[in-house]
């Protein structure tokens, strides 16, 4: 036992992991989810601002982080939604645009009431330029988006109007997955105009490098999958869907904290079958040492 | 005939075999994609300001009327200060996605169906992607062909995303319509001003700055790329030094000064942030004294050093744990797109509430073959 645990098959492990994250899938466990503070926070920054407040939301990320991001971008668009925010869509990642668009047409329009382009929600999209893009919008917005998405000169734009730049915004949300994103806003942003909030959804990679600027600098933050599942969690309670129940957009995030359980155990028993393995290989081979020193 | 080829052989046989029995078991079949045909006919109309808006600026001029198009059944159609112009409406069918359900239930109702259409294209998408899934997947059994083929298309289609989105993106609006503006208005710009910006000749400098980086294709005239990259260089150094100095250094600074004894609002002793901000006091000293090496890591500096030690584990443990959580939610988001969308073993309804999902895997199991 002890030599075939220690010569695994590698693919072995992979096939065990398959199982335990395909297994929830098809059979979801049922969960429950304590919001962590800071979550609780990031829905306090949003909550408490007056309906009408304009938020700046990005999306930095692509289509290979939405599987942890795109749960917590239609929960905080929900609630921005819910709450009457006025809303600045633009993307610091050229897919983020078209990700954006989606998540408006799925959240935002289907359920949001009294959303009209223009008045209340603005697409910029997407523009070259990584942090500089930042840079130049917080004071001069229109020298790095002369048009919306669309090709609609700002200017004709209702909601435009008076908006020289980003420091007038009362929040900004970004959902980030690297650079540039959730730590170029810190740094180009919030830091030199501490005026304008901070609520960022970030990839569990990203995750450790913004905790540093929580409370300061961020006001609240979603780490990883776990952090869109509670987001849900508090939203749902709030602003459950017309039938009284949680919308099925705002429960991707807590359907996939399933499968993190089930191959976290798998890992920690496997970390732990590991270390018994070497650890009574290391006490074999010193007794058979001890057995080779006697015989001699 | 090696074990690997045999292995490889029974797992596409079974998958084969799986599709084709989910297919016959299953009374919709899966990996489906349906549109439903919307017809739009939209009218155009001269919308004049509203009264109220002309009163408050009293700058619009009542006469100024704008020139929209709008959807018939508009309720803006009914205003008073909107008219219809003479022109003939124009309508055009539109394709809608729809969820399978919808598809059935209108497959079933009076239309007969008439009004939704297999997607051909959608449906195909959703193939594509899911047999690229399994053949990048399959690089967890071995390295192998269909592998090195997902990769190759995977590579070559995000290069060609990226030329044709930087020349939309940036080449278009950032440097053909500051130079010609009027020529870029006419050919992909409609609804800008169409008018050459003072100072917009500077843009030629970035070309030239450009073309100097192409140079390192030459060996010859190579070295002139080097100035190029300086500027790019050093432009950057410029803005991160600032933000890095103002966000990184100060402000973490500050943030790291704290009380070490905290109470609530009530004035009563706060455990929680009183025992978090010891902690991050003493990590903090710690992790810089293991970093500092101008003194030998013996006696005190050398137990103040081990302890940072700890402390840098532990963050690394953290760090390493929140990255396997991101990558088994990837997993988790693709197993679902392929039990979901594409075989419909999970919430075939596309409704993807808790409740629900599961209960899809027992009705297919226990559904009569068609």
């Amino acid at each position: 036992m002890l030599q075939y645990l220690s010569t695994l098959d590698r693919r072995v492990v992979f096939l065990l992991m398959g199982l335990a994250v395909a297994i929830p899938i098809l059979f979801p466990l049922p969960l429950s989810y304590k919001p962590s503070v800071l979550a609780q926070q990031a829905f306090d920054a949003i909550e408490t601002l007056p309906p009408g407040s304009n938020v700046v939301f990005s999306f930095d990320y692509d289509p290979a982080a939405s599987g942890e991001l795109q749960p917590m971008a239609n929960a905080l668009m929900y609630h921005c939604g819910q709450r009457k925010h006025n809303l600045y869509f633009m993307a610091l990642w050229a897919p983020g645009a078209a990700i954006c668009s989606d998540t408006i047409d799925g959240i935002l329009l289907k359920r949001c009431e009294g959303y009209e382009y223009g008045q209340n929600y603005v697409e910029l999209g997407y523009q070259a330029g990584l942090a500089g893009v930042i840079k130049i919008a917080v004071t001069d917005l229109r020298q790095q988006f002369k048009t919306d998405k669309y090709g609609t000169p700002l200017d004709q734009i209702p909601m435009m109007k008076g908006i020289q730049n980003l420091q007038p915004m009362d929040l900004l949300v970004s959902v980030s997955a690297g650079d540039p994103g959730s730590k170029e806003w810190v740094q180009l942003f919030v830091t030199p105009f501490p005026a304008t909030k901070m609520v960022t959804g970030t990839t569990g990679v990203q995750s450790v490098s913004l905790y540093t600027y929580i409370p300061n600098q961020i006001d609240g933050m979603l780490g990883a999958i776990k952090g869109a599942a509670e987001y849900e969690t508090i939203v749902n309670a709030k602003y459950p869907g017309p039938d009284g129940k949680p919308l099925p957009e705002l429960q991707e995030g807590q359907r996939r904290m399933g499968p993190q359980l089930t191959a976290h155990l798998l890992m920690v028993t496997l970390i732990a079958v590991g270390n018994v393995v070497y650890f009574m290989q290391r006490k074999a081979s010193r007794r058979s040492g001890h057995a080779r020193g006697a015989a001699r | 005939m090696k074990r690997s080829t045999i292995v490889s052989i029974a797992l596409c046989v079974v998958g084969g075999l799986g599709l084709a029995l989910n297919a016959l078991v299953r009374p919709h079949g899966f990996g489906a994609k349906y549109v439903h045909f919307q017809e739009k006919t939209y009218v155009e109309a001269d919308v004049g300001p509203a009264l109220g808006e002309v009163l408050e600026t009293g700058t619009q001029d009542p006469n100024d009327r704008r020139r929209v198009w709008l959807p018939i059944n508009d309720t803006l159609l009914d205003r008073p200060n909107v008219q219809r112009t003479d022109k003939a409406p124009i309508s055009w069918v539109e394709e809608v996605d729809i969820t399978p359900v919808d598809a059935w239930a209108r497959m079933t109702g009076p239309s007969g169906g008439a009004d939704v259409s297999l997607s051909l294209r959608n449906t195909l998408g959703v193939w594509v992607a899911a047999l690229f899934s399994l053949a990048v997947l399959s690089f967890l059994w071995r390295d192998n062909p269909v592998y090195k083929f997902a990769e190759s298309v995977i590579v070559g289609v995000s290069a060609a995303y990226w030329v044709v989105n930087a020349f939309w993106s940036t080449l278009v609006p950032s440097l053909l319509y500051p130079l010609f503006p009027g020529l870029t208005k006419a050919w992909a710009l409609p609804g800008t001003s169409g008018e050459y910006e003072e100072g917009a000749w500077t843009r030629i400098f970035p070309v030239i700055l450009g073309v100097m980086l192409l140079m390192r294709l030459s060996r010859q005239a190579g070295w002139i790329a080097v100035w190029p990259l300086a500027f790019v260089i050093g432009t950057t150094a410029g803005i991160k030094l600032v933000s890095h100095v103002q966000a990184d250094f100060l402000a973490q600074i500050s943030s790291s000064v704290e009380s070490l004894i905290k109470f609530d609002d009530r004035g009563a002793f706060d455990w929680g942030r009183s025992v978090g901000n010891i902690v991050l006091t003493v990590g903090l000293l710690s992790v810089l004294t293991y970093f500092f090496f101008s003194l030998e890591h013996k006696g005190v500096v050398g137990r103040a050093a081990r302890l940072g030690v700890w402390f840098l584990m532990v963050s690394f443990g953290a760090a390493f744990a929140f990255t396997v959580m991101g990558r088994i939610t990837l997993l988790s988001e693709r197993f679902e797109f392929l039990f979901g969308d594409w075989l419909w073993l999970i919430d075939p309804k596309y409704v993807r509430t808790v409740a629900e999902a599961g209960q899809s895997v027992v009705s297919m199991i226990t559904s009569a073959p068609r």
